[in-house]
């Protein structure tokens, strides 16, 4: 009984990706896409998270954290990336 | 090793010493270094005379790679004897007369004579080896030792291309025997040349017996400049003199005579052999001798006599070939063929080095070896006269000289062919001595046209560069020994019948003696009114009439268009075979690499599917496969439809965070199968990569950036899909036709017991199969100093500002 609501979950979750690839795809501007793909990354933990406890094993929490960095760090990169075209300044000096 | 093994390497190790000697007694000439060698070592050869005279042999061997049968073997029969005496003595002469003719402060003596080293021990190996191999490596260093002596004078385009010209055919013709020595190899079992010969039998009847002959005569046709491989030799006439005299005349391109001569006791149970060496000669006999006589160059003259010489010792040896058929000497009606091809061996080998010596010395004393410049030159230069008259007279045949005996013995055997009755030679074999007599018109033609038109006629000092006056006496004395050796030998041809020819016939034709039995030369000038006197008589007079009327007829050689000439073909073949193959690299080398992925691709596809369809290896077995799960095909679905968008694209950056969408998806997969390490790295990795893609990205040039689609191309729709295709169905049946269990149960039991570890993938990592690792480490080590060096290494930054 459990085990079924977690896979109608997944499943829900996994409609929600694929909602959320339409966006990317689709467009239209890139600040859409990048919004898409932080969500993804959110359904991604949603998603590992269901499928441990499907699996009933605690070694995918590692993963959980670090998708959770991970899309912070990329989509922080990709709107620094939009607004100023570059995402590590190489001016240490801050002279230029 | 033997003494007979040094005497062989001998020159080898001298030319070693040869840039010491040049270099700290410069005011000797080098060549007197040399000499002495050559001479000792003729004077070794001969006491061999008293041992194979009574057909018996010499045989020394050094292991070289005996565990591949390949011994440095050495045999002295009487065959390997007479050239061995051929090529010490005349190059002992050579050596002598070269110190005379190339001039100490002008020439490289020391390379001359290294090089001249090197061929005479080559060529010493070559006539004196017994074993295939050996044999082949002295082979190809005659080639080569010849290509530096033809391009002597190398700052002349006509050296370079007369040397490349004579490697290539050389070469290609000894490939051809190396081909032909293995596969004899395969026939008989053995690389010794004694044992091969006492196995002919087992080799006539092998079905690739066909196949050996021919490479083997490749390779002896080519070296012997026989037609139509004779082109390189005219051309090699670029070579100083001496080297003319002793390698173009005398030695070198009587190793492929060497060859049919040692081949015959093996091929000559063929009419194939039969009639190619004595057709093949026959040819070149008539068109060597056909085409001197329109040379302008004294050189040009000697060496298409030398080839039309050459093709009459190889006729002659391939009749010898037929007389094998009768099988029995007694009569010794058939072998004379044999006899001539002997004894005009060593008959060629003395009037030809002479008269190329003689072409030195007019060269030297006038400067100019042109016929139509020279004329005259009877009182200037008398002794060069006198030698050049027995030179050409013996040339020509006429008696008394030694070039009359073997030119009635070579009628002999041309007439006796039309009486075989094999091979078909009773039909055609009258050919044979029809086309002989009229190539010995044209000898008789061009030997005058040599002599009378350089001494006699009209004296054109405003055409010469130098007064001509006699030669020193050092030059003359070599070519004063070879034509004092054309009347010996003329006048007493018996001093070699027994003691030279009758061994070398001996090992000719091993299969007509019963043992201890030799063959019974007897050469004779008189033989009363055969029809080979009226043959001879015919030459000399048809020859005159022709010589008075030279001026008259001389329009038919310009009807043979030039086009269609064998140097032509050469030449347009050489450079068409460059183009061509220009062309055709140009064709699929297009620089493009999308083009070499498609070939790369095309050509995984072709391989992979024609295996499987031939191996039949496709197999669906879908015993053993796990449950599909619905959230299984929707992450598939998502893969999927990212990757085909990507294709789609419009923008680069859609591509990029869709190539992202895969890799996590990727990630996610790793989750499900339960692979947590894997799918740790795997979105660290995916997250760095975006990012990397976004920095390349970045900086695309400004000006190119147009954002489009990829166009459609059909091939490489076609290609990307069958890659697919046969990818997944490689999987498919590998899956499907898995043979045995995996390893896997041992890192199981394992992993905590031996190696103390609870995660598998770890352990495995950095225990069981650690030096993966320690590799793959090494692998990003690389990749990082490579990207920090491409980024910071700017050599070129200077030298675009310049």
């Amino acid at each position: 009984m459990f085990d079924t609501v977690l896979w109608i979950s997944v499943t829900f979750l996994s409609l929600a990706m694929i909602g959320l690839i339409y966006r990317v795809i689709k467009g239209p501007t890139v600040a859409d896409r990048v919004v898409a793909l932080d969500a993804i990354g959110i359904s991604l933990v949603s998603v590992v998270a269901l499928v441990s406890i499907l699996l009933d094993t605690n070694a995918f929490l590692d993963i959980i954290l670090l998708i959770g960095i991970l899309a912070f760090i990329g989509t922080v990169a990709f709107s620094k990336f939009l607004e100023k075209g570059v995402i590590m300044e190489y001016d240490r000096n801050g002279d230029r | 090793m033997s003494l007979l093994h040094l005497a062989v390497l001998s020159p080898l190790l001298l030319a070693l010493l040869i840039p010491f000697l040049h270099k700290h007694f410069r005011n000797i000439h080098t060549g007197w270094f040399l000499l002495p060698l050559p001479a000792v070592l003729f004077g070794y050869f001969l006491q061999f005379i008293s041992v194979t005279r009574h057909g018996d042999t010499v045989m020394e061997s050094l292991p070289w790679i005996s565990s591949l049968g390949i011994d440095f073997s050495l045999k002295i029969d009487g065959l390997g004897l007479l050239f061995a005496l051929l090529i010490t003595g005349i190059g002992a002469l050579v050596v002598l007369y070269s110190i005379y003719y190339l001039s100490p402060e002008k020439e490289k003596l020391n390379t001359f004579y290294i090089y001249l080293l090197l061929f005479m021990g080559a060529m010493l190996g070559v006539v004196l080896s017994d074993n295939l191999i050996v044999l082949y490596s002295f082979w190809e260093l005659t080639s080569f030792s010849s290509f530096l002596l033809i391009g002597y004078w190398n700052h002349k385009e006509r050296s370079r291309y007369g040397a490349q010209k004579s490697m290539l055919i050389t070469v290609f013709g000894g490939l051809s025997m190396l081909g032909g020595i293995l596969l004899l190899y395969i026939i008989t079992g053995t690389f010794s040349i004694s044992e091969t010969i006492a196995m002919s039998n087992e080799v006539v009847n092998h079905p690739l017996f066909t196949a050996t002959l021919i490479l083997f005569l490749l390779g002896a046709f080519t070296k012997s400049a026989q037609f139509p491989f004779h082109i390189w030799l005219p051309d090699a006439m670029e070579a100083p003199t001496p080297v003319s005299a002793y390698l173009h005349s005398a030695t070198m391109v009587k190793a492929g005579i060497y060859l049919v001569a040692r081949m015959t006791p093996v091929f000559a149970h063929s009419g194939t052999w039969v009639w190619l060496v004595a057709g093949i000669g026959v040819i070149t006999l008539f068109w060597g001798s056909f085409s001197a006589v329109k040379q302008t160059d004294l050189k040009a003259i000697l060496a298409f006599s030398t080839v039309s010489q050459l093709g009459m010792i190889m006729s002659l040896l391939g009749i010898g070939a037929a007389a094998l058929h009768y099988g029995t000497i007694k009569d010794g009606y058939y072998i004379v063929a044999v006899t001539a091809a002997v004894f005009h061996l060593i008959n060629h080998a003395t009037f030809k080095g002479s008269l190329f010596m003689v072409t030195g010395i007019i060269d030297h004393e006038t400067g100019t070896r042109d016929i139509r410049k020279l004329g005259g030159l009877m009182n200037f230069m008398p002794i060069t006269f006198t030698l050049a008259i027995i030179g050409t007279f013996s040339m020509a045949g006429v008696p008394p000289f030694n070039g009359f005996l073997s030119k009635e013995m070579f009628f002999t055997g041309m007439l006796r062919v039309a009486e075989m009755d094999i091979f078909s030679l009773e039909t055609w074999g009258i050919l044979f001595p029809v086309i002989a007599w009229s190539a010995s018109v044209f000898t008789f033609l061009y030997s005058m046209i040599y002599v009378f038109k350089t001494f006699t006629g009209k004296y054109q000092p405003e055409k010469l560069e130098k007064k001509p006056h006699e030669a020193p006496i050092g030059m003359l004395v070599s070519p004063v020994i070879l034509a004092s050796l054309v009347i010996i030998f003329g006048i007493f041809p018996n001093v070699l019948s027994h003691n030279i020819i009758s061994p070398a016939m001996g090992s000719i034709l091993p299969s007509l003696l019963a043992d201890g039995e030799s063959f019974d030369v007897h050469i004779s000038h008189w033989h009363g009114f055969s029809p080979e006197l009226f043959m001879t008589l015919g030459v000399i007079v048809l020859g005159l009439l022709l010589f008075k009327t030279l001026s008259k007829w001389t329009g038919i050689y310009r009807i043979f268009p030039e086009r269609l000439s064998l140097n032509h073909l050469y030449d347009g073949g050489l450079e068409m075979i460059e183009v061509a193959s220009r062309n055709i690299t140009k064709t699929y080398m297009n620089g493009f690499i999308r083009t070499y992925l498609v070939y790369i691709f095309s050509f995984l596809i072709f391989i992979l599917a024609t295996t499987m369809i031939y191996k039949d290896a496709f197999k669906l077995d879908f015993s053993n496969v796990a449950p599909i799960r619905f959230f299984e095909v929707v992450l598939v679905l998502i893969m999927a439809v990212s990757a085909i968008t990507i294709l789609f694209a419009k923008s680069r950056l859609t591509s990029i965070i869709l190539l992202g969408a895969v890799g996590y998806t990727v990630a996610l997969f790793f989750v499900i199968f339960r692979a947590p390490d894997l799918a740790l790295t795997q979105l660290v990795i995916e997250t760095v990569s975006v990012a990397l893609f976004l920095l390349a990205f970045y900086h695309l040039p400004q000006i190119r950036r147009n954002e489009e689609r990829i166009r459609f191309k059909l091939t490489n729709a076609l290609i990307s899909i069958g890659v697919g295709a046969i990818v997944t169905l490689i999987a498919l049946s590998s899956h499907s036709n898995k043979m045995f269990d995996s390893i896997s149960q041992y890192y199981v039991e394992n992993t905590y017991k031996k190696a103390g570890g609870e995660n598998m993938v770890n352990v495995i990592l950095v225990d069981f199969r650690g030096f993966d690792t320690m590799f793959e480490i090494t692998v990003l080590g690389i990749a990082a100093l490579g990207i920090f060096a491409m980024i910071k290494l700017r050599m070129t930054r200077g030298k675009e500002q310049e």
